[in-house]
């Protein structure tokens, strides 16, 4: 593998793609990412059925929200205790704090968001069980850690891809190779990441929707990451094949497990959202959107409140609002913030979509005075 | 989503777009795993790599390597890259007998017409032919012409493949390979039994591989090998939803032993159709099989299954889930009889159940010509029947591509002889050409040809009670100890006479005529394919097969069984479409009136035995002349 990145590496550095001084930088994990969407899995040798048969029982199938136009309800997730605690990607399925999960043999129970990290895309379910196979995570303070594995290492992959298995049916299986260690962009606009750490980028297609929270071992078996939710860029229409590496997850989870856990995120949140309190939101005009749930919830209306001001302007459940004024609207969060930006008085021009057509509406904006911005600590 | 792959010219510029910048990346991928120490090297340091050192290969790589590359040089040649003979798509197939039948999707061929050309990695195009169709299972058989020694693959047995094990898909993705040598890309079974939704009722994926090996547009059609080399699947589809037609991870083949079931009845040049139980099913508080409804009447109903009933096993399988259930009834053609035991208040019982068609003709003939009853889809719109939501993906099945009327084709007239239409066939000719194979097998018994007096045989059954049986223009009599029973032929009027035995009278009479008057006493024949019979079920390689020619008259059908020698080894008799069916079989020959007839007939009716005779004694009184021996 040192000779295969060398090779990559001098190929591209002649090609100009990457600086010389960078190894394997994350350009490169797009670059990769998108021939492994095309070219598939090495010719290996088979994985062992039998290592196979031990790691299934500790994997679980997760039922949750979504099922909305192209938004998927499923995720994989597997059991780090005895006691049924459940290790899984933290997305749009967890939505409801209650999920449906089935274990390998077909067993179903409800589960419980007892805690998430969304800084490291984790969430740990608790389901009522016990003498449940696992992988043993350890208490990283006592010296229980997971080495890192290298760029080359054989891995295989466990996942709930595309709702493939249902009821007792053992989850997919695909094989793969890690093809670099490295961090995955998280510009805001071009690539919805979350995790700023190093992850293991894939040559196999492991990240399909409800493969997240499924996991990467290696070929005997020993737990290497968690599959990462889906990574897209938005500009290449390509997807990223990477886990998080387990090392990385391990004080949280058991942090989670023990109840001592407090989110880095959500201070994080409070500090940044602190400073930008929105004038309006878009019931002040009367319109309620579909509940934006991913970064690109399409801004679709849910519904009109009567005697609104948008009633009388004619909008319509289902309308896809298009435009705010002169500003192009992509998703549910862009309108919000949109209008929320709006000055008090004056009118304000929607474009919609119905159907096929395009349909100009305007509004009157409410008055209102904003609040006092509160400091930045 | 769930896409059928066939491949279509216009979206080859897009991928072949995609694929400039993969080149560079496959050149340098080969032995990557190689070079790492200990292949499943862990290490707490950030590895440079900035230095290369070489490293020894071990032996026994490079011999798992070498066995790899040999086994591809043998399968490759059987490998078929299918080509409308427009010319404006295709896919993929498999050679499977050195007189060229090969296997490939329904989805292929319907977009190729009744003739296509067909490439082999010797780089000659050979013109082929379709035969049958199972557009329920997409799957289709078509024959290359022009040799008698076209290389073959063998066929494996799929029901032992384990996840994790090596697989190969080979084929024409995005129709590549000018020189019809095919593109190899492995992987592994990712998962196995995987229930895939059909689009509506057709192109249903039960009981299917799952595999991380490529699977793209163009490979559909194609074989799936195992580490052998044997014929584990043919690919056909994969799980792509928004990510593009390209390979996601999840491609589906179908299984071999699938196929086996079905290639008697795809050799008959019939559109073939799959089954239904007569009864739904779903799954109860602990995860068990559960009756729903059984339809009154139907196979299922006649033998007992009543509604609350669990399933136990279904052809041998335990049942575990409402999809394992499906697998079974997905792999099986229409009519075949399987066993299934049921349990009811504690108590299992065994039944053996008919399965019934699960369309129509109409339904089978309009679909097969890219008709009405094609499912059009939008695309993230659920389908109707669709599963509960948290139970199975929506599959989106993009529409195989109907084809157009080509215009006239220049086909030489020995490869039109090849092509007969006939309702409810794909191609005729196929069937003509075993109804002769069988007829002439009925060569063994053409001694009673014109023998159309009055027959009366004297024996007893198994209990030794006497039996007399009188076969006559008239009608059919028996007494069976004291017990006499009547079957008047006037008006053919055909009851269930003597009573529960599905009318093992009229069954008789009918026999008769095939004896003495031949197939041309009955308004219809057709060759339907092989079935096992009686729910005698092993393996799918151990499951004795018996070719099936149906003989109709006045809407009572006969189905005569032929052993692989040619002896015919039993029939079954339905005086009509609602009746319950006469089973006869012929457990031994003797000869009678210096003629072979089967000596020991086995009688049984859904399921349960009618009695077992013996014939002793035959006399023959002409009512015209004497009997005419050919």
């Amino acid at each position: 593998m040192k000779h295969h990145a060398l090779h990559l590496r001098k190929m591209l550095q002649t090609s100009g793609w990457i600086s010389k001084s960078n190894i394997l930088r994350p350009g490169l994990a797009w670059l990769m990412s998108i021939c492994f969407l095309l070219c598939g899995s090495q010719l290996l040798p088979a994985a062992d059925d039998e290592m196979i048969t031990e790691v299934q029982p500790k994997l679980v199938k997760i039922f949750g929200a979504g099922g909305l136009r192209n938004l998927y309800s499923y995720n994989t997730g597997f059991l780090i205790s005895s006691e049924g605690h459940i290790a899984t990607i933290w997305n749009h399925v967890l939505d409801q704090n209650t999920v449906t999960v089935i274990l390998h043999d077909g067993r179903r129970y409800e589960g419980k968001v007892l805690g998430a990290e969304p800084g490291l895309d984790l969430a740990i379910i608790k389901i009522d069980e016990t003498q449940l196979e696992h992988f043993e995570i350890g208490d990283p303070s006592s010296g229980s850690t997971f080495p890192l594995a290298a760029p080359g290492t054989r891995i295989v992959a466990f996942s709930n891809m595309f709702k493939v298995a249902t009821g007792d049916e053992p989850v997919s299986v695909i094989q793969g190779v890690i093809a670099a260690r490295t961090k995955l962009p998280t510009r805001r606009g071009a690539y919805e990441s979350s995790f700023p750490g190093e992850v293991y980028v894939i040559d196999a297609i492991t990240n399909n929707p409800g493969a997240g929270g499924g996991i990467v071992t290696t070929v005997d078996g020993r737990l290497l990451g968690m599959i990462g939710k889906e990574v897209k860029n938005a500009d290449l229409n390509t997807w990223v094949n990477y886990a998080i590496p387990i090392s990385h997850l391990q004080q949280a989870m058991t942090e989670i497990m023990t109840g001592n856990f407090r989110s880095s995120k959500e201070t994080e949140d409070k500090e940044k959202t602190a400073g930008q309190v929105p004038l309006f939101h878009s019931t002040d005009f009367g319109i309620v959107m579909l509940p934006n749930v991913v970064p690109r919830t399409p801004a679709y209306v849910d519904r009109i409140l009567p005697g609104s001001a948008a009633e009388v302007a004619g909008l319509k459940p289902n309308d896809l609002i298009l435009f705010v004024g002169d500003e192009l609207i992509q998703s549910c969060g862009e309108f919000l913030d949109q209008i929320g930006r709006l000055e008090s008085g004056g009118k304000v021009k929607l474009i919609v979509r119905r159907e096929n057509a395009l349909i100009t509406t305007e509004l009157p904006i409410p008055r209102k005075s904003r609040p006092p911005a509160k400091p930045l600590r | 989503m769930q896409c059928a792959i066939r491949f279509d010219c216009f979206r080859l510029m897009m991928v072949i777009g995609l694929m400039i910048p993969a080149y560079p990346q496959l050149l340098t991928r080969a032995y990557a795993d190689q070079i790492v120490p200990g292949n499943t090297s862990l290490s707490n340091e950030t590895q440079d790599a900035g230095q290369s050192q070489p490293e020894k290969i071990p032996g026994i790589v490079k011999e798992a390597e070498q066995k790899r590359i040999q086994m591809i040089r043998d399968v490759s040649p059987a490998v078929v890259a299918i080509f409308s003979s427009s010319g404006d798509g295709g896919g993929s197939g498999v050679l499977i007998s050195p007189d060229g039948f090969a296997l490939s999707n329904f989805h292929v061929t319907s977009g190729a017409g009744n003739f296509m050309k067909c490439g082999l990695n010797d780089g000659k195009l050979y013109d082929a032919v379709i035969v049958g169709i199972d557009p329920t299972g997409d799957v289709a058989l078509i024959q290359l012409q022009g040799r008698q020694d076209f290389p073959f693959a063998r066929m494996g047995n799929s029901d032992l493949l384990k996840p994790g094990d090596a697989v190969f898909a080979m084929g024409n993705p995005f129709l590549l390979a000018t020189d019809f040598t095919p593109t190899i890309t492995a992987g592994i079974v990712s998962g196995l039994h995987r229930y895939q939704y059909p689009a509506g009722t057709f192109l249903e994926y039960a009981d299917c591989i799952q595999t991380d090996a490529s699977i793209n547009p163009g490979n559909s059609g194609g074989p799936l090998f195992n580490l052998q080399g044997e014929l584990i699947g043919i690919n056909g589809r994969g799980s792509f939803e928004k990510r593009g037609r390209v390979n996601s991870g999840a491609g589906y083949a179908i299984s071999i032993n699938q196929i086996r079931y079905f290639l008697g009845h795809l050799k008959s040049g019939r559109i073939v159709d799959h089954a239904t139980l007569g009864a739904t099913v779903r799954s109860g508080s602990s995860r068990e099989v559960l009756v729903d409804q059984v339809l009154e009447g139907s196979s299922a109903w006649n033998a007992g299954l009543r509604e609350g009933d669990e399933i136990v096993t279904f052809a041998g399988r335990p049942m575990g889930s409402v999809n394992q259930f499906k697998n079974v009834l997905g792999i099986f053609p229409k009519g075949w009889s399987l066993p299934m035991v049921y349990r009811r208040d504690g108590q299992k019982q065994e039944i053996l159940v008919e399965l019934a068609a699960l369309h129509t003709d109409t339904e089978l003939m309009e679909f097969a010509s890219g008709g009405a009853a094609r499912p059009a889809e939008k695309p993230g719109q659920p389908k109707p029947g669709q599963p509960k939501p948290g139970e199975k993906p929506t599959p989106q099945e993009s529409p195989p591509e109907g084809h157009s009327e080509k215009p006239a084709e220049k086909l030489s007239p020995e490869l039109k002889k090849l092509f007969q239409s006939k309702a409810g066939f794909t191609n005729y000719h196929f069937n003509q050409r075993e109804q002769k194979r069988l007829l002439g097998h009925l060569a063994s018994v053409s001694g009673w040809r014109g023998a159309t007096g009055l027959w009366k045989f004297a024996g007893d059954d198994a209990k030794g009670t006497n039996l007399s049986l009188i076969l006559s223009p008239d009608g059919a009599g028996m007494q069976w100890g004291e017990t006499p029973f009547l079957q008047p032929a006037a008006g053919a009027n055909w009851i269930d006479e003597p009573p529960s035995s599905g009318g093992f009278l009229a069954a008789m009479l009918h026999w008769k005529w095939l004896l003495t008057e031949g197939p041309e006493a009955f308004s219809d024949v057709y060759y339907l394919g092989t079935q096992p019979l009686d729910g005698q079920l092993g393996d799918a390689l151990n499951t004795p097969l018996y070719d099936a020619l149906v003989l109709s008259k006045t809407g009572a059908t006969m189905t005569v069984f032929f052993r692989e020698d040619g002896v015919i080894a039993g029939f079954d008799f339905k005086a009509s479409r609602d009746q319950p069916t006469c089973n006869v079989r012929f457990s031994s020959w003797g000869t009678l009136g210096g003629h072979p007839f089967p000596q020991v007939l086995k009688v049984s009716s859904s399921g349960r035995s009618f009695g077992e005779f013996t014939l002793k004694n035959f006399e023959q009184k002409s009512s015209t002349s004497s009997e005419a021996t050919r």
